[in-house]
C-alpha cells in the first residue's frame, strides 16, 4: 500500500514534458468558449474542428479534452515519465528524438510511443497552418470560463492564457491503458471557398462584387488566428466605409476602406464598423483556416438553404471519420 | 421592437433595430439581450448586442435560422427589471505622457487642452455596449464641441488605459491593442478583471459613467498592473 502511494506521488512529480521550443503559436484549445461575446471575448477554440476531434479520437480521449494547437512551426517538447501514447494530426512534419538520441520520422494519425527522455519535435506543418497534439490522459489544465481555450489578446485560458513558451513545463495526467491505432486520412483541398451574402453586401460596385466571386484572392502574412487578410482585385465601396460598430462572427469577409478584405476567424475582435460583404459557410471554415500565406482562394456565393445542407453533409462525413477509429 | 431579422452567415441571426444611435434605441436591445440571457433557447452559442443591432449565433446542429427567427419573433421581453444600471466614477490622468493627441484637437476645436478636458470632464456618459477587446466600454455621447472622427492611420498600438474618443463616443482600453481613437487621457484601473467569473467587466452596458481628473502622483498610486 505505501508503495503503491509513493509511486502515485513519483508519477505526479514525474509525468510532465519540459518545453524546449515554444514554437510560433503553440496554444491550449478545445471546442471554444461560449456566451462570452457581449463582454468582447470570442469563441477561441480549435481552428480546424475536424483534425482536434480525429486527435482526440484516435488517442481514446474525451471528445473536448484539450490539445495544443501549434501554427507553422510547434513546439520541441522533452518528455519525463511513464511510456505514454501520443496523436498529431494536420499535415505536418515531426519527428521523435529517442533516449538514446536515435531519430525517427513521425508520422500523422496513429499512435505513437514515447518513453522518459525522448523528445518531440514539431517541425512545420506543410502546405497547411494549423496541427493538433495530443497524449493518452490528457493535460493537466484547469478549465477557464468553461474552457480550455485560449484568448491570447485578453489572456484568458490555461497557462494564464499564453501560448507554450521555451522554458516552461506542461503537466500530465495518467495516460490511459496503451493503444495502437491508425486512421488512413487525407486533407483534401478545396477548390471554392463558399460565402454566404453579408449584411453590407449592396455596398460594393457591380463590378468588385463580380470581381471577388470570379477572381483569385491571396492570402497574405498578416493571418493569423484574428484573421485573415487578402489581395487582389480592389472592392470598391459606392455607400460608405463605416457603419456603426456592431456585433461580428467568425468567418466574416470584413472590407476596410483600403478595399482589401479580411475574413474574422477564431479569436477576432467581437465588435466592428467595417461592412461585411459576406460569411464563410460553416461547413468550409476547417478548410479555410488551413489555407497558408501565399495561397490563392477563390470564392463562390451560395444560398443559406445550400450551406445549411452542406454542414449536415460536413457533420456527417466527420463522424463517419471517427466512427472508422476504433 | 425589432425591425427586421436576416441571417448573418448559416449560424448567426442578425437583428436590427434601427439605423439610429440613441439611448432609447440601445435600451431596447438590451432588453432583448437581458431576456435571452436567461431564456436559454436551444442551440443559441454567444449574443452580442451593440448599439442598434443584438448578433445571435446558434450551433447549427441544434437549431438553424428559420427555427430561432420564429422563438424570436414570438419572444416575450422582461421589462426593465435586469436593467439595473450602475453609476461609475472613473479616474483620468491627463498629463502630456497620456494625452497622446491631445495638440491636434486642440487645433482642430480652436481650444486650450484645458478646456477641452473640462467639456469632457462635465457629462456622465451612458454605456452602450462593450467589447471589440475583453471589457472595452462603448460610452457616449459626448458634447458635440468635442466630436471628431477616427484617427486616419490607426496606431499599431495604444497603451492600455488609454481613453479615447471618436464621433459622438468616448471608449477605453482595456488592452494594448491597435486602435484609432483620438487619446486624451489615461486611467489606472483596471476595467476588465479576467480572474472575476462573475463580473469581470468593471462597466457594463446601461451603466452611467462620469470621469474625474487626477494628477500623476495620484495615478501612480491608484495604477493597477
Amino acid at each position: 500500500m505505501k508503495s503503491k502511494k509513493m509511486s502515485i506521488a513519483n508519477f505526479m512529480k514525474n509525468n510532465y514534458f519540459q518545453v524546449v521550443r515554444g514554437g510560433l503559436n503553440s496554444t491550449f484549445q478545445d471546442n471554444g468558449r461560449e456566451n462570452l461575446y457581449h463582454i468582447g471575448l470570442p469563441f477561441s477554440g480549435v481552428m480546424d474542428k475536424r483534425n482536434y476531434l480525429i486527435a482526440n479520437k484516435l488517442i481514446n480521449n474525451n471528445e473536448n479534452d484539450p490539445v495544443i494547437e501549434f501554427a507553422f512551426q510547434g513546439p520541441l517538447l522533452k518528455y519525463f515519465g511513464v511510456t505514454r501514447d501520443i496523436v498529431i494530426t494536420g499535415n505536418v512534419n515531426f519527428k521523435i528524438i529517442r533516449n538514446d538520441y536515435t531519430e525517427h520520422l513521425g508520422e500523422c494519425y496513429r499512435t505513437i510511443k514515447i518513453n522518459d527522455g525522448d523528445t518531440i519535435d514539431i517541425i512545420s506543418t506543410n502546405k497547411s497552418v494549423y496541427g493538433y497534439f495530443s497524449i493518452s490522459g490528457g493535460f493537466k489544465l484547469s478549465k477557464v470560463w468553461g474552457s480550455f481555450s485560449t484568448t491570447l489578446r485578453a489572456k484568458v485560458g490555461p497557462n494564464n492564457g499564453n501560448k507554450l513558451i521555451n522554458g516552461q513545463e506542461i503537466k500530465l495526467n495518467e495516460p490511459k491503458e496503451a493503444i495502437d491505432r491508425k486512421l488512413d486520412f487525407i486533407n483534401s483541398n478545396i477548390e471554392f471557398i463558399r460565402v454566404i451574402k453579408g449584411t453590407n453586401f449592396d455596398y460594393f460596385s457591380e463590378q468588385s462584387l463580380k470581381d471577388f466571386f470570379s477572381k483569385k484572392y491571396q492570402v497574405t502574412k498578416l493571418s493569423d488566428r484574428m484573421g485573415m487578410r487578402l489581395e487582389g482585385s480592389k472592392l470598391i465601396n459606392i455607400k460608405s466605409t463605416n457603419i456603426k460598430s456592431e456585433g461580428l462572427v467568425k468567418g466574416t469577409i470584413q472590407v476596410p476602406a483600403d478595399g482589401k478584405p479580411i475574413i474574422l476567424l477564431s479569436d477576432h475582435g467581437t465588435l466592428g464598423g467595417y461592412p461585411k460583404l459576406g460569411v464563410v459557410i460553416s461547413a468550409d471554415y476547417d478548410k479555410l483556416v488551413q489555407i497558408p500565406p501565399g495561397s490563392k482562394v477563390k470564392f463562390k456565393e451560395i444560398e443559406l438553404k445550400d450551406a445549411e445542407n452542406l454542414y449536415k453533409l460536413y457533420n456527417m462525413e466527420t463522424n463517419n471519420i471517427l466512427n472508422k477509429i476504433i | 421592437m425589432i425591425k427586421n431579422i436576416v441571417n448573418l452567415g448559416d449560424a448567426a441571426l442578425y437583428c436590427d433595430f434601427g439605423n439610429e444611435v440613441n439611448k432609447e434605441i440601445n435600451s431596447k436591445v438590451i432588453r432583448y439581450f437581458n431576456t435571452l440571457k436567461y431564456k436559454k433557447l436551444k442551440g443559441v452559442t454567444n449574443l452580442s448586442p451593440s448599439y442598434n443591432k443584438l448578433i445571435i449565433t446558434y450551433n447549427l446542429s441544434e437549431t438553424s435560422f428559420n427555427i430561432l427567427k420564429k422563438e424570436i419573433i414570438e419572444l416575450e421581453i422582461n421589462d426593465n427589471k435586469e436593467n439595473i444600471s450602475q453609476k461609475i466614477n472613473i479616474p483620468i490622468c491627463c498629463d502630456d505622457e497620456f494625452s497622446l493627441d491631445i495638440k491636434r484637437l486642440e487645433k482642430k476645436f480652436n481650444k486650450s487642452k484645458s478646456e477641452i478636458i473640462k467639456i469632457f470632464l462635465n457629462k456622465s456618459y451612458f454605456c452602450y455596449m462593450t467589447g471589440f477587446v475583453a471589457g472595452m466600454p462603448f460610452l457616449g455621447d459626448i458634447d458635440k464641441s468635442i466630436q471628431l472622427n477616427r484617427l486616419e492611420t490607426p496606431r499599431v498600438k495604444v497603451p492600455k488605459g488609454s481613453v479615447g474618443l471618436t464621433e459622438q463616443f468616448c471608449n477605453v482600453y482595456t488592452f494594448e491593442s491597435p486602435g484609432g481613437w483620438n487619446i486624451i487621457g489615461n486611467t489606472p484601473i483596471n476595467i476588465f478583471n479576467p480572474s472575476d467569473r462573475n463580473k469581470p467587466n468593471l462597466i457594463n452596458p446601461g451603466d452611467e459613467v462620469k470621469f474625474y481628473e487626477i494628477q500623476k502622483n495620484e495615478y501612480r498610486k491608484l495604477y493597477e498592473k
